[in-house]
């Protein structure tokens, strides 16, 4: 599903990544490691079409509608409520049914009593767990996750590992710190140094 | 309703909901254009002419666009927003259209104050003048949020906005105080008008360029 | 040089009338270079290839250095014809200070923003907003501005006697190989630089 050749990604004279050859067929679950400034977010974004390389080649199999992307950030609006984000999510992936699965989403992540609350007013952790729902929302066939278990709780890497059991055929590159947190389900590794 | 205007509208409703919530911009371009208005009235010596009054007036209108174009990708800046917007499957022409429909939107509503006030403050309006005004606005938030978005990619951001922004501006000043006082008003709001279409389309079909690599 | 010695002299406007030959073939040319950086820009938009935005950002800055020129030779006419360094009513000149002012910014957005596929794209983008306006900005100087100028092509292209044009044929072919020429020596310099650039950082 995504076939790396000779990648590389420079910013100005910094270079990031260094003719990197990787390959995630179908189904696969990829798990990235490597120290901070490895080049591991720097992949992900790759793969998400939001950085071009710098040289090599990258294909990514699978419509940028398909794709499931968790970053650093939570990509919500904080001004918004939970269920608000959400909903404009839905809205712009043109889910069917939109509400009950925002509402389902919030469910299953615990953020349910808090739906109309402001993403502004949230912890990290809240914030995290909302960025899930946010990624899952479409059920995605790729899913590229940035350290997905940052700022959880201990009932929210339950949830997330939950999550994750339930949609087996799903394809996932993710970067993290913890590697022993996902490894039943880890096909390959890839350290970058 | 089609899918794109429905992404559109999607777009357009979050800003004004942001909007309404923080109540960051808009009052912020009235309490400007206002000030400007009374600055000017202390900068024109007593008796100048109308035509210098409404020279001033389009300046008011120019920079309280400004104002409100460096905060139009604030909220999306300041968490890398634009990712989510850009990964999302609809055409990333929407995301441009949405805010500068949010964009003109809030225009208007600072010029609903300005202009009332510009009359009170100075002479009446001529519809002539408020329809430049509008015309304008359409012109300014097209080409303006397409900046925005550029602007937002450098390092410079709030100060590179106007540089970027006012060269092309002028086109628009010449049109709007030539139709306000010239004898022709007909053929300046004519030039407004294909201002507006040429660069509506050209930053229309841009904006995709400036927020993908 | 062709033009001081061999041109008719203008009934109105005597010798003075010559700088005609140097001004506007410098105009043309700076047109040219805007022209064809936009043209490389939307090259770059359409393949991505990165070999564009350098030759783009080469043929805006001969264009810039062109359009300079303009002004500063548009100011000395302006000074002979009207006895004033700078008119408002010189269409010419006000679009060019537009111009130039336009795409000062395309500097400034160049140097505030760090190289990479999304400068590229931005300045691309930006070049093409120029060359778009060059017409607009006519259009509206030309519909707000007195008209001042010796309008000598529009009205009747007889009254312009064949060395005239002759002349201003051959300076216009004079300054726009210039341009060319400016254009590959910068080009061969700025993709020299890249070039060391790179192999210096191979090396380290």
């Amino acid at each position: 599903m995504i076939c790396a050749r000779k990648l590389s990604k420079r910013f100005g004279d910094k270079r990031v990544l260094e003719r990197l050859d990787l390959e995630v067929p179908r189904g696969g679950f990829v798990l990235v490691t490597g120290p901070n400034g490895s080049g591991k977010t720097t992949l992900l974004r790759l793969c998400a079409g939001l950085f071009a390389p710098t040289g090599g080649e990258l294909e990514v199999d699978v419509p940028r509608g398909a794709i499931g992307f968790l970053a650093h950030e939570p990509l919500v609006y904080r001004e918004l409520t939970a269920l608000e984000n959400l909903d404009l999510y839905g809205r712009l992936y043109r889910l069917p049914e939109r509400r009950e699965r925002a509402g389902a989403m919030l469910e299953r992540f615990g953020l349910w009593r808090v739906r109309n609350e402001r993403a502004g007013t949230f912890s990290r952790g809240m914030l995290q767990r909302l960025a899930l729902c946010r990624t899952f929302l479409h059920d995605p066939d790729l899913l590229l996750l940035d350290e997905p278990f940052d700022g959880l709780d201990v009932e929210g890497a339950d949830l997330l590992q939950m999550e994750l059991a339930q949609r087996t055929g799903v394809t996932a590159l993710v970067a993290t710190h913890d590697p022993e947190a996902l490894a039943g389900r880890v096909s390959a590794r890839l350290a970058l140094a | 309703m089609s899918a794109y205007a429905g992404d559109v509208a999607a777009l357009a409703r979050k800003d004004l909901l942001l909007e309404l919530r923080s109540r960051d911009t808009v009052p912020a371009m009235l309490l400007f254009v206002v000030s400007a208005l009374t600055i000017f009235h202390f900068a024109l010596p007593s008796g100048s002419s109308a035509r210098a009054e409404t020279g001033l007036l389009w300046i008011a209108i120019v920079f309280t666009a400004l104002l409100g174009l460096t905060r139009a990708f604030a909220a999306e800046r300041e968490q890398s927003l634009l990712d989510g917007l850009v990964l999302a499957p609809c055409d990333r022409s929407a995301i441009w259209l949405g805010k500068t429909i949010g964009v003109t939107l809030f225009l208007v509503l600072a010029e609903l104050v300005a202009l009332p006030a510009f009359a009170l403050f100075f002479h009446p309006l001529s519809w002539e003048l408020v329809a430049a005004v509008a015309l304008a606005d359409v012109g300014i938030a097209a080409i303006g949020t397409l900046l925005a978005a550029i602007a937002a990619a450098s390092r410079a951001r709030e100060l590179l906005l106007p540089l970027l922004f006012l060269p092309l501006a002028i086109p628009v000043v010449i049109g709007g105080v030539g139709a306000s006082i010239a004898a022709n008003p007909g053929s300046f709001l004519a030039f407004l008008g294909l201002y507006d279409g040429v660069f509506a389309i050209l930053s229309w079909a841009s904006f995709e360029y400036v927020v993908t690599e | 040089m062709l033009a001081f010695y061999w041109a008719p002299e203008d009934a109105d406007q005597g010798f003075s009338q010559k700088i005609f030959y140097i001004h506007v073939p410098i105009a043309l040319t700076a047109y040219a270079g805007f022209g064809w950086g936009a043209w490389k820009a939307l090259r770059l938009l359409w393949t991505g290839e990165r070999r564009y935005d350098l030759e783009s950002y080469t043929a805006v800055h001969i264009g810039v250095i062109f359009g300079l020129l303009t002004l500063v030779t548009g100011s000395i006419w302006a000074k002979i014809s009207w006895g004033h360094w700078w008119t408002w009513g010189e269409r010419q000149l006000v679009l060019f200070l537009i111009l130039f002012l336009f795409y000062s910014s395309y500097f400034m957005l160049r140097y505030s923003t760090e190289p990479g596929p999304r400068r590229q794209r931005n300045s691309a983008v930006y070049a093409l907003f120029g060359v778009v306006l060059i017409p607009v900005s006519f259009l509206a100087v030309r519909i707000a501005g007195t008209i001042l100028h010796p309008t000598i092509f529009t009205h009747e292209g007889a009254d312009l006697p064949w060395q005239m044009l002759v002349c201003f044929l051959v300076s216009l072919g004079g300054m726009l190989a210039l341009a060319g020429t400016l254009y590959q020596v910068e080009l061969a310099g700025k993709r020299a630089d890249g070039s060391l650039r790179e192999l210096r950082e191979l090396l380290a």
